[in-house]
């Protein structure tokens, strides 16, 4: 089959006009390219643990590092495991599961510097984890009792948004901050941003404008997109004719897909983007290509929609087991740390019970607070006038 | 719909009586709008494998096929934007907008186009397109989930907007919705979603743009819409086993307002209380208050109140109870109008 450009950029010599609307085959291949991504893929470590080369990004890393990543991995997927549970045992309305995406989350994640910023969506608890956000934190919102409780200055980290693609327009500003702040260039003090979301997102008018704000202004923004394959029910061939990374030539800047499932990948990449960016050289749009292996969230069904077969297809491809394979084969981590890494799980996963069956309802008089920064009249008396209906109602008269 | 059809032979539905959900009620009046008439098309997120995140719209594309409904690309803008061109080619979209939160990026089209077009154009184009609109908070939600957006569009000139608040309505007003030539947003009681009661296909339905009075009092008129229906419901029940008489008129139009029987109700019983799951501020339930004192001055014995949500944003759902209002928060605002 014809690559995809050649269908959806019909040159002077090229086929006929009235060959460029693609079949909706072609479509799907030239999105899913298949097997492991197509021929761009960048990918570092093989689903059998392999070491392979590209000839574009490379990665030297060390023992230590490699098994920080496992470890890290590891515990977010335990952290997400039991958030599930606990939405199941009736302790959180909902959760979001992150299953599968832990190697594009901690790749992207630990390539960011501390002074670097970061714009999530709502699924990206293995980057909160990167930027020093316990999974407790990420509870409340879960439960019911605040909207995220980090500090998303102190740690960098914007509080999740929900609404798809809202952020990425707010992280292109924020970039273009960095930029008109100076702090782009070769000093050691440069930043950069990085905006997360997903494959069902790029459809928004939000991300196509901060793809065009972002180049406008050559700001310091990388675009992580992960392409799970699924936006609830919809395969992104409900989104796009066109692989997702291919998009970024048109806004003038390069894209990059990687092995979403690959950390070494996922970090390779992000590294240097960022870098790039730091440089000046930004923007740039990272497709990682991935699987999101649970329900979209604790609310939904996808026997409805999608086959196992293809969950079969994925379980292959885990961005865990292949790190472990490697970590074995190459002798850089024992037993005794695999099992310290599972210890240390578990440890993580019962802090995370305690703190949420433990989590207070937040009093009721919070609704007012910190609606506005300055002083409101109007609203004050509303509260006032709630709190003495509340009181008297707790004095058991209405 | 086509005009309901009173013919029980050619009804949709085969039993003319049955006991619905809210839910199935409007997928039941899908189904027979769009069997009514081959241009009525269903778009939006997930609404065709999945039948949407509520199933209002399951078995639709299984039935009328994928150009008939259609799964969208994840873009609200594009949802309504498209629509509009549709309804321009006498197509009658019916758009689903998964939860009332996610309206926001499809507001520009409606404001700007969906509701203007007719009036710029003197009435050459019409946009006989419905944008259904689950809404309203008690379901223990994340954000953006639980709002309750109406008055933006009803202060929106060129805009219908009606909320069912039953099985019966949502039945026949969904299919009136389609069968309306103007744009019509569609409010649907989420909350409400899975309670049951019983819907007539042969009866006739009353016109969409007209409110009911659902319960007949005399100490004090109740007036609402949507979720807060059943609420009321529940708190004239429970006032009347204090000895009050309270009546309820369900608004089930928004834009435009059906005045007409609330300032009935109003003389009568010379005391009104709203009730909205919406803030107040500049909202409907200001808009009736205005009119109720401009209208029934004279016969009014206290000042219009209003219960409703409060003027912050959707609190975390721990705290909803205490935002929605609920049985005593209306019993509460009757007791002060009584004590006026
Ligand atoms: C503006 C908006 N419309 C609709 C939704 C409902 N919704 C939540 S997640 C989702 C799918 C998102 O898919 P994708 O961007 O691929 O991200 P993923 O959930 O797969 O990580 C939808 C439609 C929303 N949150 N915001
Ligand atoms: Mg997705």
């Amino acid at each position: 089959m014809s690559s995809p450009e050649k269908w959806t950029h019909p040159g002077p010599d090229g086929p006929p006009a009235t060959a460029a609307a693609p079949t909706a085959e072609q479509v799907i291949a030239g999105l899913k390219a298949t097997d492991e991504g197509g021929a761009d893929l960048v990918q570092l470590l093989t689903p059998e643990g392999e070491r392979v080369q590209h000839p574009d990004f490379d990665i030297d890393i060390s023992a230590e590092e490699l098994r920080g990543l496992y470890r890290d991995m590891v515990l977010v997927r335990r952290a997400d495991r039991e958030a599930n549970a606990l939405q199941r045992k009736g302790e959180l309305g909902l959760w979001v599961p992150l299953l599968g995406q832990e190697a594009a989350q901690i790749g992207a994640g630990r390539a960011l510097r501390p002074m670097d910023m970061a714009f999530p969506s709502y699924r990206e608890h293995g980057v909160a984890w990167c930027r020093g956000i316990q999974p407790t934190e990420i509870l409340g919102m879960f439960r019911g009792t605040d909207n995220g409780s980090w500090d998303p200055v102190e740690h960098r980290f914007h509080p999740y948004t929900i609404v798809i693609g809202n952020q990425v327009l707010n992280a292109a500003g924020y970039a273009m901050g960095q930029k008109f702040d100076g702090k782009v260039g070769d000093d050691a003090d440069s930043e950069a941003t990085m905006c997360f979301f997903g494959d069902g997102a790029t459809s928004q008018g939000d991300v196509h404008e901060g793809f065009v704000w972002a180049a406008v202004y050559d700001a310091p923004l990388v675009f992580f997109c992960q392409n799970n394959q699924w936006a609830i029910s919809e395969p992104t061939e409900r989104q796009s004719r066109l692989p997702l990374y291919q998009r970024a030539r048109g806004y003038g800047f390069p894209g990059i897909r990687v092995d979403g499932n690959d950390v070494l990948a996922t970090l390779a990449v992000s590294r240097w983007a960022l870098e790039e960016c730091r440089q000046g050289n930004g923007p740039i749009l990272i497709e990682a290509f991935t699987y999101r292996m649970d329900a979209h969230t604790t609310s939904d069904d996808p026997s409805r929609y999608r086959l196992s077969d293809e969950l079969e297809l994925w379980k292959l491809k885990d961005p865990i087991e292949r790190v472990k394979v490697y970590l074995v084969k190459q002798q850089w981590a024992d037993h005794a740390f695999f099992d310290s890494v599972e210890a240390d799980a578990e440890q993580l996963a019962i802090g995370m019970r305690d703190y949420c069956v433990n989590l207070p309802d937040p009093p009721a008089e919070r609704m007012f607070s910190q609606v506005y920064a300055e002083a409101n009249p109007v609203l004050d008396a509303q509260r006032d006038e709630f709190l003495a209906y509340h009181a008297g109602f707790a004095g058991g008269e209405h | 719909m086509a005009a309901p059809t009173m013919d029980p032979l050619t009804s949709a539905t085969p039993a003319a009586k049955q006991t619905l959900t809210v839910a199935k009620a409007i997928n039941n009046g899908l189904r027979a709008a769009m069997e009514a008439d081959p241009k009525v098309l269903v778009m939006g997120e997930d609404v065709g494998k999945l039948g949407g995140v509520f199933r209002i719209t399951d078995g639709l594309q299984k039935d009328f096929g994928e150009q008939r409904v259609l799964d969208t690309p994840l873009s609200e803008s594009g949802i309504i934007g498209t629509a509009v061109g549709l309804a321009i080619r006498g197509y009658r979209p019916v758009c689903e907008i998964q939860f009332e939160g996610f309206i926001f990026p499809g507001f520009d089209q409606i404001v700007s186009q969906v509701a203007k077009l007719h009036f710029r154009t003197q009435g050459r184009i019409k946009l006989p397109m419905v944008i259904r609109v689950p809404f309203g908070g008690g379901i223990g939600a994340v954000e953006h989930h639980s709002e309750s957006p109406e008055s933006y569009f009803a202060h929106t000139a060129g805009l219908k907007v009606v909320a069912c608040s039953n099985p019966a309505d949502a039945y026949w007003m969904i299919q009136q919705a389609i069968d309306s030539d103007d744009p019509v947003l569609f409010f649907e009681p989420k909350r409400r979603y899975y309670e049951k009661g019983e819907v007539d296909t042969t009866a006739a339905p009353a016109p969409l743009y007209s409110s009911r009075v659902l319960r007949t009092g005399t100490d004090a008129t109740l007036v609402t819409y949507g979720p807060m229906v059943r609420t009321s419901l529940d708190a004239a029940a429970a006032a009347e086993e204090e000895g009050r008489s309270l009546e309820v008129v369900d608004l089930r139009s928004l834009s435009p307002l059906d005045l007409g029987p609330v300032y009935e109700s109003v003389r009568r019983t010379g005391r009104l209380v709203v009730v909205t799951e919406a803030p107040s501020e500049s909202s409907i339930s200001s808009e009736i208050a205005a009119k109720v004192q401009q209208e029934c001055f004279y016969s009014l014995e206290a000042p219009v109140l209003r219960v409703t949500g409060f003027d912050t944003p959707y609190p975390p759902s721990k705290l909803e109870e205490d935002f929605l209002p609920d049985l005593d928060r209306v019993l509460h605002a009757v007791d002060r109008s009584l004590a006026w």
